[in-house]
């Protein structure tokens, strides 16, 4: 049972499995380095249902949740990210 | 994927041996393009390389403008084009086709691709699509600095014959690594005599191109196992706040009208003395012979009404400078983080409020940037709201405005409250017309570190901004004051705006539409013209109301009580966008039912919020 990017904890991070996004949201994840294989960090989550805001190798960025939704993470080996961003 | 595309580049460059590289001999005009995914500092490099002489122009056979420039480069003429922001060659958006057909129809002689740095394994697959198209690349890595600060460390050479194509580390912003830009570009225009079309058949797949470019990163770049945690991470933690980081984005910007005021109205006030220095000291001895009608058109139409206009240009440029300062800081795209829960039940997403944002220099160029939605409902809805942003020539009729009525410590606040009532025109249109046009566009982007702006970038932007406004809006406005002269003070001998003037006629058909706002109905001849261009509003007041840039806004308060002066606004601020905004808006959206809401709506929201504002205003007894 895989952990969707959505329901990933701030402070926590944890590594893409799948991307079942399809046309111009799978383009735009590759281009931002969201590929099975990478390690993503939830930093924070904006209130009210807002975007979250990730943090992927060296570079910061921002999802909608309902987008996020595609983003399957391993979650057994999701672990807390130690430092408080 | 024919078999030829390996072999491209060893056609041109056999070609090249055969003239042989005869430095300066090639008479004909060369073209090479910039490319380069969003956040690279594309247009930034594209200014440092070709200098101030970059002009927006309509590309022959492509429909969308693209800013191009001349430069000497390789002994020739080079005509360069900055394309729009890419992530792949193969994607979906406006823009990527743009660049596709633009790559696919013009003979180019090289294409320069940027790239950001500390983003460079992602980005290098773009370069090798683009590699793989024939056309001989220099590869430019832009923001170095960054880079470095990052840890970041990149072997260049290797990088570059592992690519066979030129590799530059370059640091657009401060200006490092441009000479050798220039130079590289040079030695490649040199080698590569003819030009070539992009072969974009030849482009491979994007797995494997992310296959590449992961093992040429491994093999050449270096990156830190654990970034430094940054100045980013601890300006996100206090700006990005869970229940501050909205209040704090709105203090900041009330902070920058305070500074607006602050700075701008001293300055104002040197312009203003200059002006008036100018028109009784040399222009009013010169027409003191003149005939009275004659002396009346150029010191009451064109001096009063033009000078009026630009005793606020130091006030815009002010405000241009801060916002490029708010902008170049990385802060506008985290508004669009905080703003996105929002926009998103207003059937909009962040980037509509980023979009709004620009649209307080210009509505126009706000307009054609909604070209990054793909979704054209979520592009019409974002097109339906842009205009209500409060645009720069808006802002120098309020200025104006609550200078002249209100005191120096409410009149910040009534602008800001202005900016507000903007947003709320905006928010009220997006949530009445979601439904007409709902849309499920994808809302993902980088969120670039804060950077520091340097103070060259935002007086270069201020100065930039400045400059399109008057070079924009001074046609318009030496018109525009020209024609209010004329019907306000034709026939000769009629007293200024009176019954008897075409003005007059007008006021008077006018009276029973306008008078329930508590509009003047000379005053709503201005918001007549101002159809065409708000630019016309202010310099027309000047001119209805006979007055120079000195006694207008006395002339101004002894006319209007705040309640009416603040009706007048609303109805500025929300009426039908100028003519440049509705043409741009047909242009982009291509249908004239949806241009005619766009112009329909507006007028309508603005007559009924100006009348509930002004009768209930009254009815308080204010």
């Amino acid at each position: 049972m895989n952990l969707s990017l959505d329901h990933l904890l701030p402070d926590h991070s944890a590594a893409i499995v799948s991307v079942s996004a399809t046309g111009m949201a799978s383009e735009r994840m590759a281009a931002l380095g969201l590929i099975p294989g990478k390690r993503v960090a939830v930093l924070r989550r904006a209130p009210f249902g807002g975007p979250l805001h990730l943090s992927i190798g060296p570079a910061e960025l921002m999802i909608r949740r309902a987008d996020a939704r595609a983003i399957l993470l391993d979650h057994v080996h999701a672990v807390k990210t130690g430092r408080r961003r | 994927m024919g078999g030829c595309c390996g072999e491209v580049g060893e056609r041109a460059k056999g070609r090249a041996n055969l003239q042989s590289p005869t430095n300066g001999s090639v008479t004909r005009t060369r073209t090479v393009a910039v490319v380069g995914p969003p956040n690279t500092g594309k247009s930034t490099f594209f200014n440092r390389l070709t200098g101030a002489s970059a002009r927006v122009a309509n590309w022959p056979g492509m429909t969308v403008d693209i800013t191009t420039a001349r430069v000497l480069a390789g002994g020739a003429m080079v005509r360069m084009a900055d394309l729009p922001g890419i992530y792949t060659l193969d994607g979906h958006s406006d823009d990527e086709a743009l660049v596709r057909t633009f790559l696919s129809t013009v003979a180019l002689d090289a294409i320069v691709v940027i790239v950001n740095a500390s983003r460079i394994e992602l980005q290098l697959p773009l370069v090798l699509a683009v590699k793989a198209t024939g056309v001989p690349v220099l590869l430019a890595v832009n923001m170095t600095d960054e880079a470095t600060k990052l840890g970041i460390v990149l072997d260049t050479p290797a990088l570059a014959a592992a690519l066979g194509s030129p590799v530059i580390a370059v640091s657009a912003k401060y200006g490092q690594g441009m000479a050798d830009a220039k130079r590289a570009l040079d030695r490649l225009l040199d080698v590569h005599i003819a030009p070539v079309v992009a072969d974009l058949d030849c482009v491979t797949e994007r797995n494997a191109r992310e296959r590449e470019a992961a093992r040429l990163v491994a093999a050449h770049v270096h990156v830190p196992a654990t970034l430094p945690a940054g100045v980013t991470a601890k300006l996100d933690r206090v700006l990005l706040h869970r229940w501050l980081g909205v209040p704090l984005f709105f203090v900041v910007m009330f902070a920058m009208f305070q500074l607006v005021f602050g700075v701008g109205v001293p300055l104002q006030d040197a312009m203003k003395w200059l002006l008036d220095g100018l028109k009784s000291g040399i222009v009013a001895p010169l027409f003191a012979n003149a005939p009275p009608l004659v002396a009346s058109f150029v010191l009451d139409g064109l001096i009063d009404g033009v000078g009026t206009v630009l005793t606020f240009v130091p006030l815009m440029a002010v405000f241009f400078a801060g916002m490029a300062l708010i902008e170049d800081s990385g802060y506008l795209s985290r508004a669009a983080w905080l703003m996105d829960a929002l926009m998103g039940r207003l059937g909009l997403d962040g980037r509509a409020f980023v979009m709004q944002l620009m649209g307080f220099g210009c509505n126009v160029p706000a307009l054609m940037a909604t070209r990054v939605l793909r979704n054209r409902a979520a592009r019409l809805l974002s097109m339906l709201v842009i205009p209500f942003s409060l645009c720069s020539a808006r802002l120098q009729v309020f200025l104006f405005m609550t200078m002249a009525i209100f005191s120096p410590i409410a009149a910040p606040i009534v602008l800001f409250s202005l900016y507000v009532a903007s947003f709320g025109a905006a928010f009220l249109t997006a949530a009445v017309w979601r439904r007409r046009y709902a849309s499920h566009e994808p809302m993902m982007m980088e969120l670039p570190p804060y950077r520091l702006p340097t103070a060259s970038m935002v007086v270069a932007e201020a100065w930039r901004a400045t400059w399109h406004f008057l070079s924009r809006a001074s046609g318009f406005i030496v018109a525009g004051v020209l024609l209010i002269w004329v019907l306000t003070h034709l026939p000769p001998g009629a007293a200024t705006a009176g019954p008897q003037t075409p003005a007059g006629h007008l006021a008077a058909w006018l009276s029973p539409i306008m008078s329930p706002l508590g509009i003047d109905p000379v005053m709503s001849i201005t918001l007549l013209f101002g159809f065409v261009a708000k630019e016309i509003v202010l310099g027309g007041l000047a001119v209805v109301l006979g007055a120079g840039s000195d006694q207008l806004a006395g002339v101004i308060a002894a006319r209007l009580d705040w309640v009416s002066a603040m009706s007048f606004m609303i109805f500025t601020l929300v009426y039908t966008p100028c003519l440049s905004a509705v043409a741009t808006l047909h242009n982009e959206a291509k249908s004239l039912r949806f241009t005619a809401l766009a112009v329909l709506w507006p007028l309508a929201l603005a007559w009924v919020s100006s009348f509930v504002f002004y009768q209930m205003a009254r009815a308080l007894g204010l």
